[in-house]
């Protein structure tokens, strides 16, 4: 070895959330500089605290709600001069929203909306700028999307939208940005059901629902490798598969 | 979450790991708070090497991120899958009891959730005794969110261990003495099959660590595992003494010093996963106890005789001395003197009974049970062994329960 390898540069969106954290986490004990933004303050400072006794080499902080950004490009620098620069971007912040009040009143589709695709796509834009910067052999941008963006269906599909409309997104980024001989990658990775505050409210039992940190080993592999759109865990790509095959008239039939 | 199960009408009890034997970290029918969730690091001084917790981190989790720093829990107990909640909780104790005392003693200030004072901070000697109260209060004193508790310096991750073979439970007990100013780690196996001029039989293992400034982590690799339960005829009165013969014979070959990393000395049980279901579908129960120091090896050598004529028991036997060090938990277990913990797979009525035969023994001794092992003992046991049961059951909160703790009061 005729160098060591450098440290990465990590900005985590959306750090509070289960699955952003259980990533930063396995960023930590690899010894990665991160920068965690969230809304809330002291579970930031709780977490951020834990980061630094699993090994992270530095771990920095911001408060922001990401839906409100009045200047996503200029926020993304504030991070990227905090780390001395920036190796990779991930995206988990996102609300899942109640359908039927999303349905009824446009202000609540707006908002999810909003959350889950307009900040998260103005975000990922500005960061794939960013990325190209970077010294880093693999810088990654990384986005959670979900399963429920595969197909619309009457359960949850204005977040299903949000989520399916990111995926075409990363999809033809990660066309540009192979195409434009970039060592970038973006990289979207689906999670199916996953056990995580998000969804308290469901009977969660059965083989199909995942722990966060499943997940977040699927985002940290993705930033080394794969993609543009990965499912978590792998089986999701099947299951969607049959459910994109299926005849409407079918689809009408079931509960979904 | 507590709100939750008193809306319900249901009592609630913290869980962690799930590592106890018996029924005190079982609330059932009611409602368990699974406290995985809660597993940061909430600030850990490196200089004095205080580390404060939230109580869903596990002990494991402690020394691999503590000991590269060349810190580690002042004590563990028998493994490293329970949780800093539970070890509070429990007062565990480990093979270093002789110097370090109970978990007990190395916790420092504790963080509460009670029904009834909301999030409070318990110190020793607080005026509300809470913090005595919980530490061995099984759970019931209010749920442990966090705990900050002080490490202990490590020059290196490995002990150096030395075993001699003992032929009786005095010749023990004179080694188990004169091993404690010299040594951290003390313990032995004992022939619980053994008797007549055999009984008492076993292989006393001293160990300290070693100073070589070479800090590694453990290694979490599981290499063996049982995925089923095995028939469980594996145990019988034929074949325990054969076993019980091949494992003296094993490890009196094997006398003399060796180095081990400190996980397979400090937790050999770690490395196979699902060895609880060795005993087979009915399970087992384990039986610890202590007798005090005045009475000397004489109650230890009655209940293995009891057991060697039983036929029942395992190869899975501990016996071990326990310090003066006093912890400052109302209801902990360990008593100046010694500690026997022997499996017995579960044969229904013909268990049951010689286990009530061993209560006589260790209560004419005036011993007393282990709560975090114990799945069967009669509340008459359970009071005679700690005189401070009554100011404890002031100090519990009103929301909490555990199967134990009901199955005490409804003997």
């Amino acid at each position: 070895m005729t160098e060591t390898s450098p440290v990465r540069r990590v900005c985590i969106l959306g750090a509070a959330s289960a699955i952003g954290e259980e990533t930063a986490r396995l960023l930590a004990a690899k010894g990665d500089a991160l920068a965690l933004v969230a809304r809330d303050a002291g579970r930031l400072e709780t977490i951020a605290r834990d980061l630094a006794s699993r090994g992270a080499s530095k771990v920095a902080m911001r408060t922001a709600d990401l839906a409100r950004l009045e200047d996503p490009g200029a926020f993304l620098d504030g991070v990227s001069g905090e780390l001395g620069g920036l190796d990779a971007v991930l995206i988990f912040h996102g609300v899942l929203g109640d359908q039927a009040e999303a349905r009824a009143d446009p202000s609540a589709a707006l908002r999810l909306l909003e959350v889950n695709f307009i900040s998260a796509a103005v975000l990922s834009l500005a960061a794939v700028t960013r990325l190209e910067a970077s010294g880093y052999p693999t810088p990654a941008l990384v986005a959670v999307g979900s399963v429920a963006g595969d197909r619309g269906r009457a359960s949850n599909f204005v977040y299903g939208a949000a989520k399916g409309g990111l995926a075409i997104l990363y999809q033809g980024l990660a066309h540009d940005l192979a195409r434009g001989g970039s060592k970038v990658r973006a990289v979207i990775v689906k999670a199916g059901f996953v056990d995580t505050p998000m969804t308290a409210a469901f009977d969660k039992g059965g083989p199909l629902w995942a722990k966060p940190a499943t997940i977040a080993a699927v985002v940290v592999k993705a930033m080394e490798t794969g993609g543009p759109i990965v499912y978590a865990p792998w089986f999701w790509r099947g299951v969607m598969l049959a459910i994109r095959l299926l005849p409407q008239t079918a689809m009408n039939r079931v509960n979904l | 979450m507590l709100e939750e199960s008193r809306a319900a009408g249901l009592s609630a009890l913290a869980v962690g790991l799930g590592r106890s034997y018996g029924d005190s970290g079982l609330n059932l029918g009611q409602a368990a708070i699974d406290m995985s969730g809660l597993d940061r690091v909430l600030a850990f001084d490196p200089d004095t090497g205080v580390l404060r917790a939230q109580a869903g981190l596990s002990l494991g989790e402690i020394m691999r991120r503590m000991a590269p720093l060349g810190w580690f829990p002042a004590t563990t107990p028998g493994t490293r899958f329970v949780t800093l909640g539970g070890a509070v909780a429990n007062d565990v104790h480990g093979k270093n009891h002789h110097r370090a005392g109970t978990f007990g003693a190395s916790v420092r200030r504790l963080g509460l959730l009670r029904s009834d004072l909301g999030e409070i901070e318990a110190a020793p000697g607080d005026e509300t005794g809470l913090f005595e109260a919980t530490i061995g209060g099984l759970g019931l004193t209010g749920i442990i969110l966090w705990a900050e508790i002080q490490l202990v310096r490590i020059g290196g991750t490995k002990l150096e261990s030395q075993s001699l073979a003992f032929s009786n439970c005095d010749e023990f007990l004179a080694l188990a003495r004169e091993s404690e100013a010299g040594f951290e780690h003390t313990v032995a196996w004992v022939d619980c099959s053994a008797r007549g001029s055999r009984l008492g039989r076993g292989v006393f293992t001293r160990s300290n660590w070693r100073e070589d400034g070479v800090l590694a982590v453990h290694d979490d690799r599981q290499r063996l595992s049982l995925p089923a339960d095995p028939p469980g005829f594996a145990l019988n009165p034929i074949t325990l003494p054969m076993i019980n013969q091949g494992f003296y014979r094993l490890f009196t070959a094997r006398l003399g010093k060796r180095i081990e990393p400190y996980a397979s000395v400090l937790f050999p049980l770690d490395s196979i996963s699902g060895w609880n279901r060795f005993y087979g579908k009915r399970g087992f129960y384990q039986y610890q106890c202590v007798t005090p120091m005045a009475a000397g090896a004489a109650p230890i050598a009655e209940l293995l005789a009891a057991i060697a004529a039983s036929g029942q028991g395992s190869f899975l036997v501990v016996l071990k001395t326990f310090g003066a060090k006093v912890s400052p938990g109302l209801m902990s277990f360990p008593m100046p003197g010694l500690t026997l913990a022997v499996d017995f797979s579960n044969k229904g009525e013909e268990t049951l009974a010689l286990l009530t035969r061993l209560d006589e023994i260790v209560a004419a001794a005036g011993g007393r049970l282990y709560p975090a092992k114990d799945g069967r003992m009669p509340r008459s046991m359970f009071e005679a062994g700690y005189p401070n049961l009554e100011t404890f059951t002031g100090r519990i909160d009103p929301a909490l329960s555990s199967s134990f703790w009901r199955r005490m009061h409804n003997d």
